[in-house]
């Protein structure tokens, strides 16, 4: 069980209003990813639902009862922070079943539990070293390991993989969303990095400014998002954002289309190439349109475009329409 | 930031370090030596360095003579008393200062320090006074709060220090993980801070050991330790030498030896986390 | 990390210390200043009234006290400047890759273990007595009449005895410092043409500009109530050459028993420590900023 609503849920801190009042219901087993700037308040928000942040005011409810004053302790979640914040006097095993010698378990139990945990994770012949001794993923594990031990309500993580390096974030990506399609527990994660909000939610948020600027499956932000804002935050390279004339020849007062909805070759607009990125599988053109302004192409890798040459481009898929508040039309 | 040199400049720098070492060291060496001589060697002119007459009299008659063993208990039971009595109260004010610091937070701390800087001799009076009220006078347990109040600023800046360095996400996860607040500190804090809670007894327990206003002032016989013994010791018996340096000997060596062996974490304390 | 719950679990634990605190501090400070004001010999202790402000008189009229307080700042500012000099110039020296540093660093550590009456005697009656001190036989081995230190200089005796003491906590915490400087910036300094003199004004000294704050500032706390030194070496004279503020109030307390007096003295020992404290805090304060 883990349905998680929030209501009206705000939080200031001093005179500075970080989460001036949000609303947000997460459902029972769900995966949900928190993006937005810098800043934005992913954290705070995270830490308010764990209970390291009181509430200014609102109501936060955890699976229909009102968790607002107590403490995190008592809130049945369990939380991965971006440093794993393990105890680095414990060995793996102590670390692990820290929680459950909290909880006052019996130890023989407390064991069966720790080692059913390392043994998910992979971790079973570390059980007996310490932090110290362990590679930055193997933390990280000890670090989920913990969290899932005491069997919580829901996870919460604190960009978990933004310490590891590039290969072993991909794995550990993969073994997250797993950990989740076998534990059916409600998941919700925060990120700064597209692929992780793509690949692993059921439901993106995308905050700004302590505001949800929209909730969705990620392809539906993808392909219907709500505003300027996601349309620009959601993708990557951003979605090309076009004003003026060309944008009121579409009825609208912005325009996006997304770099890789656009084909080099024959087409209305005419520009030179000012950075070119070749990636191998695809390659990322910087082009001064006239008219338009710069435009970012993303084209098949075998389009050799370089520095200086003349193209032409072509819209090729969805443009979308925005009106003068910045919402979609 | 320690750079390759020539061979030539590494022996003079070699040279001129070890020089000054044995500058700064020579007057408790010499004390040390003066202390094993005859009080005629001692005082002879020209001073006798190898040719003095050895011996461990003085040694035998201090130990005879004086009641060594009760100054020494005396020491040792109110400076290790203080500073444990010290950092009882002190670890639960350091951990919120530290992890749960408001806007007065270094004010405090300020403050706390500034109650050093006022100097002991005036209000020698009134706590002379307190004291005797209070039926503290020539008690260790008087001079273990005496001493215990007197560093306990440093106890907490120095302890603040070292739990500033704890990230906070590691009690945060504690408390996630169901750890009450004393589990938080005995789990989880302590162990990890017990290097830097070391280094801070270490150091307290040298202050005290060397402290002697409070402990001339607040003692007279029972409770006297030993730098209490070496004022009494100096003014009468005036000029024989080989004795004096052998109580001295006596009075700084268990301080001086703990200090050796302690004296990394101690200087890392010293610092007050202004040098990482 | 800061929820209601744990603010007030904070408070409750700061409080035990801030009271023992308050209290160590204001009850003897109220008292002393009670008795500032009163007139109160132990000599004639039934003879006890209120003064005004006589007893505070009585020190700004005597030439003694000003000679005093310039000694109080003389010792403080003799020693600071004594021991960061110096002991910048031996942590540069004991920093280099020499042998046996880890020895070397006890050797120069010792003093700070010393007890204060103990180096105290140490340098009076080894080194400085005119008969049978080292330095006296040194001083006849050049055929040189032995300076009489404590007599002649005593303030400058004082200063170098307390400096010996405290030298050793400035040399290592500023080798400390040194050693937490990356050799990369002074290498990078060097391919940018730094002379080693510029290496060290311009890269090593603002490395160190916070342990130095710290030097200065703790060893001032101690400074200031410096007693045990005077107590058994000068006993503040010849005369009062050597009497520092808390020495004279010492007097007044012990020898001359006037409680009045010594409480007035304490109170201006007291205001004395605050002004210095707050230029220090002023002037320093900045550099302990993270
Ligand atoms: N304890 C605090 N006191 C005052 N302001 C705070 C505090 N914690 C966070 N803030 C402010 O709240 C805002 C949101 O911070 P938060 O840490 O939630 O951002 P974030 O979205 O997690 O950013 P990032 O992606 O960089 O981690 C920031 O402007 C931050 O400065
Ligand atoms: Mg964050």
């Amino acid at each position: 069980m883990g349905k998680i609503q929030l209501t009206k849920v705000r939080k200031s801190f001093g005179e500075v209003d970080v989460i001036p009042g949000i609303d947000l219901t997460i459902e029972n087993g769900e995966f949900v990813v928190f993006v937005g700037p810098s800043g934005c308040g992913k954290s705070t928000l995270l830490r308010l639902i764990a209970g390291l942040e009181d509430t200014t005011s609102g109501v936060i409810d955890i699976d229909g009862k009102d968790a607002t004053n107590l403490p995190p302790a008592k809130r049945g979640l369990a939380m991965v922070f971006q440093s794993y914040a393990l105890y680095p006097h414990m060995t793996v095993r102590k670390n692990i079943g820290f929680p459950l010698k909290m909880a006052g378990m019996d130890p023989a139990e407390q064991d069966k539990r720790v080692e059913r945990a390392a043994k998910v994770l992979n971790l079973s012949n570390y059980l007996d070293r310490r932090p110290g001794q362990l590679s930055g993923g193997q933390r990280q594990r000890v670090a989920i390991g913990r969290a899932i031990v005491r069997e919580p309500a829901a996870f919460l993580f604190d960009e978990p993989l933004s310490n590891l390096d590039a290969a072993l974030r991909v794995g550990m990506r993969q073994e997250i969303s797993e950990l989740h399609q076998s534990l059916k527990t409600t998941m919700i994660y925060v990120t700064h990095d597209q692929v992780e909000a793509m690949t692993m939610a059921d439901k993106i948020v995308v905050l700004n400014a302590g505001h949800i600027e929209q909730v969705g499956a990620p392809l539906e932000l993808y392909n219907f998002p709500r505003n300027l804002f996601v349309a620009g935050f959601i993708g990557s390279p951003k979605m090309n954002l076009i004003e003026g004339a060309e944008a009121a020849k579409h009825n609208a007062h912005t325009i996006g289309i997304r770099p890789e909805h656009i084909t080099v070759g024959d087409g209305p607009w005419e520009g030179v190439v000012g950075l070119s990125e070749h990636l191998g599988s695809d390659s990322f053109l910087k082009v001064a349109v006239e008219g338009l302004g710069t435009m970012t192409v993303r084209a098949p890798g075998e389009v050799h475009a370089r520095h200086g040459d003349r193209i032409r481009l072509a819209p090729a898929g969805k443009i979308h329409r925005f009106d003068t508040n910045g919402l979609a039309i | 930031m320690a750079r390759a040199l020539s061979p030539r400049r590494l022996l003079i720098t070699t040279v001129a370090a070890w020089t000054v070492a044995l500058i700064i060291f020579f007057p408790v060496l010499w004390m040390i030596l003066t202390s094993f001589k005859t009080e005629a060697s001692a005082v002879a002119m020209p001073p006798e360095f190898l040719s003095a007459d050895w011996t461990l009299e003085n040694y035998t008659e201090v130990w005879s003579r004086s009641d060594y063993p009760r100054f020494f208990w005396n020491s040792v039971v109110i400076s290790v008393g203080s500073t444990l009595l010290g950092l009882l109260i002190a670890i639960p004010a350091a951990w919120a200062m530290a992890f749960v610091p408001g806007k007065k937070t270094k004010d405090l701390l300020m403050w706390m320090l500034s109650t050093k800087m006022m100097p002991a001799v005036a209000v020698m009076i009134p706590l002379y006074l307190l004291f005797q009220q209070l039926g503290l006078i020539d008690t260790k347990i008087g001079l273990v709060i005496a001493l215990m109040l007197m560093n306990l600023p440093i106890i907490i800046w120095m302890l603040y220090t070292y739990f500033k360095e704890i990230p906070g996400e590691i009690l945060e996860a504690s408390r996630m993980d169901g750890a009450t607040l004393w589990g938080e500190i005995i789990y989880v804090l302590t162990p990890m801070a017990l290097p830097g809670i070391a280094s801070t007894m270490l150091l307290n327990i040298i202050l005290a050991w060397n402290e002697a206003f409070w402990t001339i002032v607040l003692t007279t016989t029972k409770a006297a330790p030993l730098s209490a013994f070496i004022a009494s010791f100096s003014a009468p018996q005036g000029l024989f030498y080989a004795k004096l340096s052998a109580a001295s000997a006596m009075a700084i060596l268990p301080i001086l030896i703990l200090g050796w062996f302690s004296q990394k974490q101690l200087v890392r304390g010293l610092t007050f986390g202004a040098v990482k | 990390m800061s929820t209601h719950s744990s603010r007030l679990a904070a408070r409750m634990m700061v409080a035990p210390s801030v009271v023992l605190l308050l209290i160590w501090m204001i009850v003897p400070l109220a008292m002393t200043l009670y008795y500032s004001f009163r007139f109160y010999r132990l000599l004639s202790p039934d003879r006890t009234n209120w003064v005004g402000f006589n007893n505070y008189l009585w020190f700004f009229n005597s030439p003694d006290f000003w000679l005093a307080l310039f000694n109080t700042l003389a010792l403080v500012g003799g020693v600071l400047f004594i021991t960061v000099v110096l002991g910048t110039l031996i942590a540069l020296l004991i920093d280099q890759p020499i042998k046996g540093q880890g020895f070397l660093r006890i050797l120069v550590i010792a003093p700070f273990f010393v007890m204060p009456p103990v180096a105290a005697s140490i340098w009076e009656n080894l080194f400085m007595h005119p008969q049978n001190g080292l330095f006296a036989a040194v001083a006849q081995g050049f055929g040189a009449q032995p300076i009489l230190f404590l007599e002649q200089y005593p303030m400058w005796s004082i200063i170098g005895i307390v400096s010996w003491e405290w030298l050793p906590f400035a040399t290592l915490i500023l080798l400390t410092a040194l050693q937490s400087l990356s050799s990369e910036q002074l290498e990078a300094a060097e391919m940018d043409g730094a002379s080693p003199f510029a290496r060290f004004r311009y890269i090593i000294l603002p490395h160190m500009t916070r342990a130095i704050t710290v030097v200065i500032l703790i060893q001032t706390i101690f400074l200031l109530g410096i007693f045990g030194e005077i107590f058994t070496t000068t006993q503040g004279g010849p005369g009062s050459a050597s009497t520092t503020l808390p020495y004279m109030i010492f007097k007044q307390a012990i020898a001359a028993k006037d409680i009045g007096r010594a409480a007035a003295g304490g109170i201006i020992a007291v205001i004395l420590a605050n002004i210095v404290a707050y230029f220090l805090m002023r002037g320093l304060g900045r550099n302990l900023e993270n």
